[in-house]
């Protein structure tokens, strides 16, 4: 696994965690506002889980425009 | 409060709060619980003229156009102030969207100054729309040391030491130019003149008073027409302080309310439903004897708030649940769209009022506000001071087209005639809204009349906007329209829109076709996607110039399919 795909895999982990959806079910090309029927605010709060397993700050506007957990793995991929 | 009556245009009321406020707090800027910035009425000029002194060195007059991009942060009102200081134009753009989006409507505004933040300006330099961008001078805040502008300048670097010249501005003159919609197709530039703010300031005021240390926490975005008023206008005209809060993040909200004892905050349903969860978990977690006291206070404080708030009362039995509030708390203003009155309904039982409304951007915000007195959960409120309501066509039931006429009303669309006479007719203004006056003078809305949606984040969507996504599909034809359009619904929640298809002769509607869609639809903003796909086996109907005829089309489709017909993406 490169750099890139475990950090994938653990968002998706913890997504998978923070709103209790079977992690067989998540893939990195989904679309997270609807694989787990959230709204803009319950995103905010993967990205507060996200913030707590790396230990790094991310500001609300790196969600912007993404909704994918790929994409969301490489913007945080790229502050680590 | 100053008395606006005594005031041509926003600058002038701006220049008069300085001076008549030098050293209230007028900005606090929080990033989560760090405080960044904490300015008094005379730091915030002093902030502004040196930027306005450089931006009429660079060629900015009376009329001149600036756009401004930005979070809501202290650096928004410093640029605002600074393009009315010199007799300029501001467009406040919506941060939210797409960076093609967005350089649409710089080129539609015309703006020849664009203010933004430096993470969006990196999104445009990286579309491949930047190569058509023709704004003469870009500022950037908050870029990093050695980060490629790609010709922008430094938004702090921006200055001049030389006294600016203050241009005044005539009533009818333009303060804003505000979209409403219409970010690829048709844009809606609502032209908003400083009397239409100015009459709307000293209308809704009196509701909301500022005083020095009151304050309001502004995390709608502040390009948002409720928070330009109530989170820079209201309060710096009152000589209160605007704390801006650099996150959305509920925990940071709570904080900040307690940190700032805050008094007013706006915000849209999708905040107020947060908050309400918030509350009701951490009341399920209390030990059930607590449990049940509180919902004995709770109903107590129903009982003797039902006609009319009593903040003390409530903040006297419900101490605990105000004190998390910061104790200060006088009212939530929830707008941008509609409301549940079942939401509304939890706050009022806590004693927490709930400001709903009702209004649109082409009005310069409010037209309806709940007054509380009585508390009416199910209605937008009556008629604002000076906003004159008018039922047109009504039904028998007394439902028609909400129309308006105020002093409020903006002037026109940016360039756009046929629009404007289509939407304001003899002075008065057709806002595509349904609703009935009922015996109280108070107005309930009933649905729509046009082709759109407005999210709980209060984000209104018009079906042309993303109909471009689905261009190319292997079909005969294609468009999206409102599912409330096609099947009238007196509900303005939960509103989709939905792609009607009509498939080539024969053809079923493959996997793949439907696979194509559901990729095509997530390319656009989460907010922005169709709900769902209608197989319509007839060629839509068209004019000469071969448009849709949408009316016609969402009629027909009525009268031959119901609501199920909808296949969810």
């Amino acid at each position: 696994m490169n750099p890139l795909e475990k950090t994938t895999d653990e968002i998706l982990r913890l997504a998978s965690e923070h709103f209790k959806v079977p992690r067989a079910e998540l893939n990195a090309g989904d679309d997270f506002f609807k694989k787990l029927g959230i709204n803009s605010l319950q995103a905010l709060d993967l990205l507060t889980r996200i913030e707590q397993h790396f230990h790094i700050e991310l500001p609300d506007y790196e969600l912007q425009g993404v909704s994918d957990f790929k994409t969301l793995a490489e913007r945080i991929q790229s502050r680590l | 409060m100053l008395d606006l009556n005594q005031y041509n245009c926003l600058g002038e009321s701006l220049q008069a709060a300085i001076e008549r406020w030098p050293d209230e707090i007028c900005l606090i800027e929080a990033d989560r619980d760090r405080e960044k910035a904490r300015l008094t009425y005379r730091q915030f000029s002093d902030a502004v003229l040196p930027l306005a002194r450089a931006l009429q060195d660079a060629g900015f007059r009376e009329g001149s156009r600036a756009a401004i991009l930005m979070t809501n942060q202290s650096k928004w009102p410093i640029s605002a102030y600074a393009i009315f200081y010199c007799g300029g134009v501001l467009i406040p753009l919506d941060y939210k969207l797409s960076p093609r989006e967005q350089v649409a409507l710089l080129a539609h505004s015309k703006a020849e100054v664009l203010i933004v933040e430096y993470h969006l300006w990196r999104a445009i330099v990286q579309a491949p729309e930047f190569k058509s961008l023709a704004v003469p001078t870009v500022l950037v805040t908050e870029a990093p040391a050695n980060a490629d502008l790609a010709g922008a300048k430094r938004w702090e670097n921006f200055r001049s030491s030389q006294e600016p010249v203050f241009v005044p501005r005539k009533r009818q003159d333009a303060a804003c130019i505000v979209y409403s919609s219409g970010t690829t197709g048709r844009p809606k530039g609502c032209v908003l003149t400083h009397e239409n703010y100015l009459e709307q300031c000293m209308t809704v005021a009196p509701v909301f008073p500022f005083w020095p240390g009151a304050r309001y926490l502004s995390i709608i975005p502040t390009n948002h027409a409720i928070d330009f008023m109530g989170g820079f206008i209201m309060p710096f005209t009152g000589g209160g302080t605007v704390v801006h809060l650099r996150t959305l993040r509920p925990e940071y909200i709570r904080d900040a309310f307690t940190r700032y004892k805050i008094t007013y905050m706006a915000v849209v349903p999708l905040i107020l439903k947060s908050l309400q969860k918030g509350l009701e978990e951490r009341f399920a977690a209390l030990a059930p004897m607590k449990r049940r006291a509180l919902g004995g206070l709770i109903r107590i404080n129903r009982a003797l708030t039902w006609r009319r708030a009593r903040p003390r009362v409530s903040r006297m039995l419900l101490k605990e649940i105000h004190q998390a509030f910061g104790g200060e708390l006088r009212a939530l203003l929830v707008g941008g769209a509609f409301t549940e009155p079942t939401i509304i309904e939890f706050f009022h039982d806590l004693g927490i009022p709930i400001y709903n409304g009702y209004g649109t951007t082409e009005a310069c915000t409010a037209i309806t506000l709940n007054d509380l007195q009585p508390f009416l959960p199910d209605t937008v409120g009556r008629p604002v001071h000076g906003m004159e309501i008018r039922i047109l066509n009504a039904r028998e039931d007394g439902i028609g087209e909400v129309t308006v006429r105020s002093k409020t009303v903006m002037s026109h669309y940016l360039e756009d005639p046929e629009l404007t006479a289509e939407t304001i007719v003899d002075g008065w203004l057709m806002t595509g809204d349904l609703g009935r006056i009922d015996a109280a003078g108070h107005l309930r809305l009933m649905g729509r009349a046009k082709n759109m949606i407005v999210t709980e984040e209060g984000k209104n969507v018009y079906p042309e906007e993303i109909e471009a996504v689905f261009e190319g599909l292997p079909v005969k034809e294609s468009c999206v329209v409102a599912a409330n359009y096609i099947w009238h619904d007196r509900k303005m929640t939960g509103e989709q829109l939905v792609l009607v298809i009509r498939p080539e002769s024969g053809k079923p509607i493959s996997e793949k076709l439907v696979a194509e869609i559901s990729e095509r639809n997530r390319r656009l903003l989460n907010y922005k996607r169709a709900g769902g796909y209608v197989v319509w086996e007839q060629d839509f109907p068209r004019t000469a110039s071969m448009k849709i005829k949408r009316a016609e089309l969402a009629g027909e489709i009525r009268s031959k399919l119901g609501r199920e017909a909808v296949n969810p993406l």
